[in-house]
């Protein structure tokens, strides 16, 4: 009996060891991202995790590269007409989704139509639209009511939502719902009988996958897949056990380190940190325009005046060379980035903010900040900003909770005492700030408005003409004057841009420079 | 004994239907709005709103709750709000790590900490008792995390002999499966090892203090058997009812060493769930442990019976 026993366990270890082995033969890259993958549909939310999930599986009509420019991608050619008003776009041959039917116009329509629901700056596109459809398979129109400048900036955005390109009958779900089919015409395969929430998530190389000529650049370029596998390990979240598992080499890659981490992955064998998204992260403060004191515009001066960003940057970053102050509400380095209007923060002095919000009539209401405790990215940013209003002169009330309570909490719109707030911060990818339309704290339509909803009608009609604008010369300008009077209303307080470097072993090369998290072109050697 | 164990588990349904209530209520009524997590940073109000109407989070908490109820009567847990897979299969894909990990614990445990126990109870007042008592403390004292990151730093990333982190399934292979538990497990288990040595000391000290013990050694038995056979046997009991304690506190999910080893078990699924209010998936991991902790009782309670002839039901 003994023997069978000890028979039976050795059979099993080999098995074990063949089992191991029979992989072995593939290329597969090891990633930790940054966060739980939970949602697989990048329309529905604007979760990073499903965009970069959907940067995996799904093809997109542009791109954005490096140099922040928009480039065709799943598009191969397009007309528009000498009143701007009928864009006619061409898509390239030998587009094919994952289960083998070719990508047509149709397909497009239905994916637009959903994305435009759902996205602000695709919302903003679609008052536009008259009508789209799709007159051959590998074409598609869209008949605009009046020209507008956002056409290609829309359909290339490359941060949530990006206008993902689905199978018709996928994209024609309902907006309010969220897709079940993952079926896309991107470089990578989504593997979803491998798919394990909160263990791992599993890409194959699409072997029919036809990527553009061009060299890869940012979302834009030639999508060139040079690994058999991409495991996405989504149970790894502890912060020192990350670092151990990539030392140790038993993963390939850490998408967004802990910034208490650098000084380790520094020293670390085999590993190098590599900046491949030079704009990075903006963050920011917003006030709740709704309920005292922020409903006083010159309360708001007060607390922008008090907010300097160095000292948000320098607690929660640390990192000199990872941070830089930019007095732009737009990401400083692209085309709308200015410091335009930004003297009220960037030249002012806490004298100035104490004066200032003595001279606006603050009562000594109190502030309410909402401190999340379980984000480490931001979680000592409101410490920073209590430390700092209270030396402004305001009466401050920071209230610690865990991340998805900001979140639900920030939604509300009752008095802070009944549950609201005054003041919560956040980050955001330099794309989903660096225009005037994409940037969700500019808009200040009231209550229709991101959380804080800020009231003017001058920004409004500003945003207008922005979206109407096709001179880029003219774009600019009237981003700036956006800026200006986003800096003379407080919409929000923008603290500062900083960047947050992948870690990976040294045998992993390829890494494309651009915003987001993107896993082409990455060899494993 | 079979009324006794129909008896009991029918005693489950009064139970689980107040832990359903209470599970049910105080996810409702605590702060956070799963709506506003799954639409994500840049949603509107009106958004969050119609997410919140497709769960059906905008009807009262009555109807919400005959809803679920009525779903459950009939089998059905619901369907996981971020992850659009019904809970049951949630469940299940995290049932075997948590089960294989809670398993070797509990075997290294009892292994290392029965014998150390009767050890030190046989030994009582000298050296190695105090050793065990001093050892107990420590281990009751550590932070599992401390414990865990030392252990990883001296066998994983020193002697390379683990893995740092990871879950292998069975499936991948006996080996890999084992070789990524034993660290985590080790881990687990000192904690029980010094509670479990402390009661089987106590308990097989107890018993040496008998009549029959002495009886048995002037009997001219070995001392060996004195102790196997008398007095830990006759101090089973209260033993046995840690061990089963421990099963189902490690059942119930351990929450620290899957986050530091990434283990994906039932207790980080747990927690996530929580922290996204995802209620679907906590009703029904909190209904599984309560479901679980009673059958653990009776377990526990139908082996005094094995151990103790004396103990009938």
């Amino acid at each position: 009996m003994n023997r069978k026993i000890a028979a039976a366990v050795l059979l099993a270890a080999v098995a074990g060891g063949t089992a191991v082995h029979a992989s072995a033969q593939e290329k597969v890259l090891r990633v930790v991202p940054h966060s739980n993958l939970s949602i697989l549909d990048p329309i529905w939310t604007t979760q990073f995790m499903a965009r970069n999930h959907g940067y995996m599986i799904y093809d997109t009509l542009f791109g954005t590269d490096e140099k922040n420019r928009v480039q065709p991608q799943m598009v191969d050619k397009w007309t528009v007409s000498p009143d701007n008003r009928l864009w006619t776009f061409t898509l390239r041959p030998g587009l094919e989704f994952h289960d083998g039917k070719p990508v047509t116009g149709e397909d497009v329509v239905a994916s637009i139509a959903r994305w435009g629901k759902r996205d602000a700056m695709g919302q903003k596109l679609m008052t536009f639209v008259e009508r789209m459809d799709a007159p051959a398979p590998n074409t598609f129109r869209i008949f605009l009511r009046e020209a507008c400048g956002i056409m290609l900036e829309a359909l290339g955005k490359p941060s949530s939502n990006v206008p993902f390109i689905m199978p018709k009958r996928v994209a024609d779900t309902p907006a309010d719902k969220q897709i079940e089919e993952y079926i896309g015409s991107g470089p990578y395969i989504f593997k979803r009988d491998e798919f394990k929430p909160g263990d791992k998530a599993v890409y194959v190389k699409n072997p029919k996958y036809e990527p553009r000529k061009e060299a890869p650049s940012g979302t834009a370029g030639g999508k060139f897949v040079y690994v058999d596998r991409v495991e996405w390990n989504l149970a790894l979240r502890d912060a020192q056990a990350q670092v151990n598992a990539l030392a140790k080499g038993e993963v390939d890659v850490l998408e967004r380190p802990a910034f208490e981490s650098y000084e380790q992955l520094k020293k670390a064998d085999g590993v190098v940190l590599v900046n491949k998204d030079p704009l990075g992260f903006q963050y920011m403060a917003r006030f709740n325009h709704l309920h005292p004191p922020f409903n006083n515009p010159k309360v708001r001066q007060a607390a922008l005046a008090a907010m300097q960003q160095e000292p948000f940057l320098r607690a929660q970053v640390g990192i000199k060379e990872y941070y830089k102050a930019c007095p732009s509400m737009f990401t400083c380095g692209t085309p709308y980035g200015s410091a335009k209007g930004s003297d009220i923060q960037s030249k002012s002095n806490m004298k100035k903010a104490q004066e200032l919000l003595k001279a606006s009539g603050y009562d000594g209401t109190p502030v309410v900040i909402l401190k999340p405790t379980d984000l480490a990215a931001i979680q000592k940013l409101p410490d920073v900003a209590a430390q700092l209003l209270r030396q402004a002169g305001f009466k401050v009330d920071l209230q610690a909770m865990d991340w998805n309570t900001v979140v639900s909490r920030r939604a509300k719109k009752e008095p802070p005492a009944q549950g609201g707030w005054n003041i919560f911060l956040t980050a955001w990818l330099a794309p989903d700030v660096w225009n005037p339309l994409t940037n969700a704290a500019i808009g200040a339509d009231g209550e229709k408005s991101w959380f804080g909803w800020p009231k003017d009608e001058a920004i409004e009609k500003l945003r207008d003409q922005f979206a109407r604008e096709t001179d880029e010369a003219k774009k600019k300008a009237l981003a700036e004057a956006i800026q200006v009077r986003a800096f003379e209303i407080g919409t929000h307080a923008p603290l500062g841009e900083y960047v947050n470097p992948l870690a990976a072993r040294k045998n992993i090369t390829g890494w494309v420079i651009g915003s987001g998290d993107i896993y082409w072109n990455v060899k494993k050697n | 004994m079979y009324t006794f164990i129909l008896r009991r588990l029918l005693s489950t349904i009064p139970v689980l239907l107040v832990v359903a209530v209470l599970v049910f209520l105080m996810l409702r009524l605590t702060p956070g709005d799963p709506a506003a997590i799954l639409a994500g940073d840049a949603a509107s109000t009106e958004q969050i709103a119609q997410i919140r109407s497709s769960l059906g989070l905008n009807r009262s908490i009555p109807v919400q709750f005959g809803i679920w109820a009525g779903n459950l009567l009939q089998g059905e847990f619901g369907r996981s709000y971020f992850y659009k897979m019904e809970v049951t299969q949630l469940i299940a894909q995290r049932i075997e790590p948590t089960l294989a990990l809670a398993t070797l614990t509990i075997v290294i445990a009892v292994l290392v900490s029965v014998p150390l126990g009767v050890l030190a109870a046989w030994r009582f007042g000298g050296w190695f008792d105090r050793a065990l008592m001093g050892f107990s403390v420590l281990g009751f004292s550590v932070p599992v995390f401390v414990l865990a990151y030392l252990l990883i730093w001296i066998m994983s990333l020193k002697l390379g002999w683990f893995p740092v982190q990871g879950y292998k399934r069975l499936a991948d292979g006996f080996w890999p499966f084992l070789h990524h538990l034993i660290l985590p497990a080790i881990t687990l288990s000192v904690i029980y090892i010094a509670l479990i040595a402390r009661v089987t000391r106590a308990s097989v000290l107890e018993a040496l203090g008998e009549d029959y013990i002495r009886t048995a050694r002037a009997k001219g038995l070995p001392e060996a058997r004195v102790l196997m056979r008398h007095a830990l046997a006759n101090a089973a009991v209260p033993i046995a009812t840690v061990i089963g304690i421990g099963i189902a506190l490690l059942i119930g999910g351990v929450v620290v060493t899957e986050s530091v080893y990434a283990i994906p078990g039932l207790g980080r699924l747990t927690v996530d769930a929580v922290l996204a209010r995802d209620f679907p998936t906590v009703q029904a991991v909190i209904l599984l442990f309560s479901f679980a902790y009673v059958v653990i009782n009776l377990l526990v309670d139908m082996s005094y019976v094995v151990f103790d002839p004396r103990i009938r039901y």
